[in-house]
């Protein structure tokens, strides 16, 4: 519980800065403080048990089912990281309340570096890999904001982005490798992969995963070849910097390096990979770093540089090696630290980070002069300075190791480079900037910084020669719960001011020579170095993605080629390649099912819609002679209901044949009237192909259905319809009553169809052809007497037929559906045989208001059950005695069923009426006619 | 007569797809009106042929499955209305661009696809 507080309370804490930003900085400050301190009393409390070997858990179930767990784990790594982060964390929050302009938005970035720091301590503290890459993108997605926190500074946005898309890069390849070892070790959860690491190392994925993790670690950490990032990044406001390159995100990559390596570490090729990519970070890191001019940049290439060394270390990978490790990385974050916060005083002070302007600046700002001297010993690892003892450890370590068989002698030269390097650029930050003549022409006047601002930095001054004087007192607690964890072992160890005269002292004489001899030649390094071209990493990194985005651009251009046809003809083929294997596993096609006799009326109608489907598909380039085909395809359709007992369905299907016959006679005058050119051969040969497939397919599939026994739930409703719905045609009591919610759905379909037709047509102008293809005119009757008057003479015995289906509907064949397009139909001719004006001058109703009545009545109908206690849509029904009539059935469906005809009828003749009217003076031309 | 039905559905299917594969907007609207109808053959006929019997209660000794035929006749209604959009939608399109080409206009291998 206090374990996931830890972690979870800075997140939920970010909102309080947004929240409070017109509240004054102290005020903000104090917030901030106040949540980052409780996180790390928390810590605190936490703290005896894992010192004294526990391991404190804390687990929720989040995702049990995919092994994502809520479970935190504050082992000896852990404390140590969490020790760093929350600590720093507290001097950053501090220091940045002076450095931060009084125009720059303190609430905005309060929250970011809170959001930042749980993501931290989730990262170190997470038990489930799943949980701790999701805390890894966190920190990438949080230090994205922190970087790019001066967001109308163009670097500080491309700095940002191009640390997103490295580490959010490396962030995939860590899942995937995440994933790999999870899948081998059976879970999610760190301590189960701990106990698999047996197998894990002699898994054949071993390579791969360690190789994926690798990437992971590599780009957050800013190890060779993904270096590049970190420089970029240096366009954060200093404190920022100060936090993420000393403390945090860079170490995250050497946390998880530290967090696997009792699982993936102790083999060959961890060793290689890890050990030489160290190396040579390290002495990249170092060289740059003497090279560059800007304050920060120089601290860059030295982080790249001592990461690169931390990660050497755990790639050899000895008890010794590890320990080393961690110290470093303890110390190096506290003269780091330090050391940015310098580079921020100076900047803040003097309006410059230029080495080549500063100069001279021990006069006016003495206090800052006198830390920066002493973190940067540390950082050179001067005696009696913690930054000596690690290195001198990691000398020794240099020194034994003898993995590289021949060549090793190569790795302590390397080593000793790397130092003197290190001492170089460490006199440099000194010498160059606070002593020689005082420079004048710098933006600022410079003065001392406040004791606010100057603070964070002598507490982290005096832990490094606290540490460099003292280091078991202090750092035993913390190094030794830490150590145990990543060696996996339990060995004493104790760290010495004084080895005697021996190898790594004299290693360590050697780079403080060699330091201060390549400072003195500086100039001659500068000469020769500037005879290469240095291609800037910015514009590699920008011609990659833009070369990436011109790949892809081109790619999807090949695969969008805007042809419908293409389109179609690519999802056919899909459900060929998915439906033919399934397919060819039947056994046998034909079921044993008793078949029917073939009849001649079968045989007869089979034939028929045959021929008219195959003419409508080889006519459609006769538009009218297609769609007449197609008429006869759905008449037929219709005969097949009637002869397969589906009464209710032939009268539909023959309604609606009527009505869609009609629409698509109406559109075909608004299309196009001469027809161009026929496909190609090789189209119509690919599209036969095709359609012939697709057609066998579906054809084998029905037969294979057809000839097999079935089981159905429709028992239920052939016992129930009479008892539960009151009707014998179990159809429609399927319709208002057992499946009435769906028929809801289904009329509110056709409403919502109807409605966007009516707005499709809104405002249109259509093409209206004056005359036919052959240029002769229309002719002048429009509305033919005789057609006129056998259609008004047909209306009122339409509606009586409507009527009678409608009242009928639940007992035998009929209901709302067919009742309504019957008399939609008869409308239709209506409108078709005396033209738009005559009905006007007789019905002038809305049709969309009749759609929305008729959706309303079948909803209210549903909602009036539950004023009786039942649930929605409950029909109940009785039976009335009616004079003359006889015993009439009542039931609430039959209100339903109202509901549904007079949706139909409203949005069929919306479709139809609406659409027939264009050619008129009434067609709709603006909102909401 | 299983069989006879079988292919039938298979024609009406074929001869459907082949006319959505067209490059012009009103033959595919014809082939989806008549892939709906296949399509609710098809379905239909999941509850098996039945010859001379109806879904209703004392009409008939052996009623036939009612279930298939109450979802077929919902899907008569909503094909119906999805025919209507998409033969309106057609013409909407012949009015804003002139043409009733489903394909983009700027891809380059419309000329002659019909």
């Amino acid at each position: 519980m206090t374990l996931a507080t830890l972690v979870l309370l800075p997140f939920a804490g970010a909102i309080l800065p947004l929240l409070m930003r017109q509240h004054s900085r102290v005020v903000l400050t104090g917030i901030t403080l106040a949540i980052a301190a409780v996180s790390f009393i928390l810590m605190l409390t936490l703290l005896p048990q894992t010192v004294a070997g526990e391991v404190p858990l804390s687990t929720y179930a989040w995702l049990p089912d995919l092994g994502l767990n809520l479970s935190f784990r504050l082992d000896g790594l852990s404390l140590l990281f969490v020790t760093l982060i929350s600590g720093i964390g507290l001097l950053i929050i501090f220091y940045a309340h002076y450095y931060l302009s009084a125009k720059d938005d303190a609430g905005r970035f309060y929250a970011c570096l809170l959001l930042f720091m749980g993501s931290m301590l989730g990262i170190v503290t997470a038990n489930n890999m799943i949980l701790m890459w999701l805390f890894w993108e966190l920190t990438s997605i949080s230090s994205f904001l922190l970087i790019g926190y001066w967001f109308h500074k163009s670097e500080a946005r491309r700095g940002a982005r191009m640390a997103l898309a490295v580490t959010g890069a490396g962030g995939l390849a860590l899942l995937a490798g995440l994933l790999l070892i999870g899948n081998i070790a059976g879970s999610y959860e760190i301590d189960a992969v701990f106990a698999a690491a047996d197998t894990i190392r002699e898994h054949a994925w071993y390579i791969p995963a360690l190789l994926l993790v690798l990437l992971g670690a590599f780009t957050k950490s800013a190890q060779f070849p993904f270096q590049f990032w970190l420089p970029h990044a240096m366009s954060a406001p200093t404190p920022v910097s100060a936090y993420l390159h000393s403390a945090t995100m860079v170490k995250a990559g050497i946390f998880l390096l530290a967090r696997f390596s009792p699982v993936l570490g102790g083999t060959n090729e961890w060793f290689v990979l890890v050990t030489l990519t160290g190396l040579a970070t390290m002495l990249f890191g170092a060289y740059f770093a003497l090279l560059k001019t800007d304050l920060k940049g120089l601290l860059a290439f030295s982080t790249i540089s001592h990461l690169g060394l931390i990660t050497m270390l755990l790639g050899i990978g000895t008890h010794g090696a590890q320990l080393a490790a961690l110290f470093h990385i303890l110390n190096h974050a506290t003269f780091k630290a330090g050391l940015f916060m310098v580079a921020g005083i100076v900047d803040h002070e003097t309006g410059s980070r230029d080495i080549r302007k500063l100069s001279g600046l021990r006069k006016a700002m003495p206090y800052t002069m006198i830390l920066a001297l002493i973190a940067s010993a540390a950082m050179a690892g001067l005696p009696f300075l913690n930054g000596f003892l690690s290195k001198e450890m990691f000398f020794a370590e240099a020194y034994e190791q003898d993995l590289f068989g021949g060549l090793s002698w190569l790795v302590p030269v390397l080593a000793t480079l790397g130092a003197m390097l290190s001492v170089a650029y460490s006199i440099r930050f000194v010498q160059d900037v606070f002593f020689g003549a005082p420079s004048k022409d710098l933006p600022r006047t410079p003065h001392e910084a406040p004791l606010g601002m100057r603070a964070p930095v002598i507490l982290l001054a005096m832990l490094c020669i606290a540490v460099g004087l003292a280091p078991m007192f202090f750092t035993e607690s913390l190094l030794t719960p830490a150590i145990n964890v990543v060696a996996g072992v339990v060995q004493p160890f104790s760290i010495y001011l004084w080895h005697g005269f021996n190898i790594p002292l004299l290693m360590s004489a050697l780079a403080v020579a060699g330091g201060i001899v390549i400072y003195l030649s500086r100039n001659e390094l500068f000469t020769f170095n500037r005879k290469f071209d240095h291609r800037d990493a910015k514009e590699t990194f920008a011609s990659i993605v833009s070369g990436i985005t011109a790949w892809s651009d081109e790619t999807m251009q090949k695969i969008e080629t805007g042809s419908l046809q293409r389109y179609i003809a690519a999802v056919l083929v899909l459900v060929l390649i998915f439906v033919i294997p399934e397919l060819a596993q039947i056994e046998a096609l034909r079921g044993e099912r008793e078949l029917l006799p073939i009849d001649v009326v079968s045989v007869v109608g089979a034939i028929v819609l045959i021929l008219a489907s195959l003419g409508t598909a080889i006519l459609h380039r006769q538009r009218l002679t297609s769609l007449m085909m197609l008429s006869v395809v759905g008449l037929m359709v219709s005969m097949a209901f009637i002869h397969f007992s589906a009464p209710d369905l032939a009268m539909t299907q023959l309604v609606v044949e009527v009505v869609s016959i009609i629409l698509m006679i109406l559109a075909l005058f608004f299309m196009p009237q001469r027809i161009p050119r026929a496909s190609s051969g090789r189209r119509v040969a690919r599209d036969v192909l095709l359609a012939g497939l697709i057609g066998g397919i579906v054809g084998t599939l029905n037969y294979a259905l057809l000839t097999r026994e079935f089981t159905s739930i429709s028992e239920f409703f052939l016992l129930n319809s009479k008892p539960g719905g009151g009707g014998t045609n179990v159809v429609n009591v399927i319709l208002v009553d057992f499946r009435g919610f769906d028929t809801l759905g289904e009329i509110t379909v056709l409403a919502i169809a109807a409605a966007g037709i009516h707005k499709l047509l809104n405002n249109l102008r259509p093409f209206m052809p004056s005359s036919d293809v052959d240029g002769r005119a229309w002719h002048t009757i429009k509305h033919p007497l005789l057609v006129q008057v056998v259609s008004q003479a047909l209306l009122p015995l339409a509606l009586m037929v409507s009527a009678y289906i409608f009242l009928r509907g639940h007992n035998l064949p009929g209901g709302g559906f067919i009742a309504g397009l019957i008399t939609a139909a008869a409308m239709i001719l209506q409108y078709i045989s005396n033209g738009v004006e005559w009905l006007k001058e007789r019905f002038d109703y809305n049709y969309q208001s009749l759609t929305a009545v008729g959706v309303m009545i079948a909803l209210f109908t549903g909602i009036g059950s539950w004023f009786f206690g039942a649930n929605f849509l409950t029909s109940s029904f009785t039976y009335l005695d009616w004079p003359l009539v006889g015993k009439f059935e009542v039931a609430t469906a039959i209100l339903f069923d109202l509901g549904v005809y007079l949706t139909v009828v409203g949005a069929t003749l919306m479709i139809l009426a609406n659409f027939g009217q264009m050619t008129t003076r009434h067609r709709p031309r603006q909102e909401g006619y | 007569m299983e069989l006879l039905y079988a292919i039938t559905v298979g024609m009406l299917t074929a001869s459907s797809v082949f006319l959505i594969l067209r490059g012009r907007s009103f033959p595919i609207v014809i082939g989806i009106t008549m892939l709906s109808y296949a399509v609710n053959l098809f379905l239909f006929s999941t509850g098996r042929l039945v010859i001379n019997e109806v879904p209703i209660i004392g009409a008939s000794s052996n009623p036939t499955d009612p279930l298939p035929q109450a979802l077929v006749l919902t899907a008569i209604v909503i094909g119906f209305a999805m025919t209507a959009y998409s033969i309106i939608l057609a013409v909407r399109v012949r009015g804003e661009l002139g043409s009733d080409e489903v394909n983009d206009p700027n891809y380059e291998e419309n000329e002659g696809q019909r």
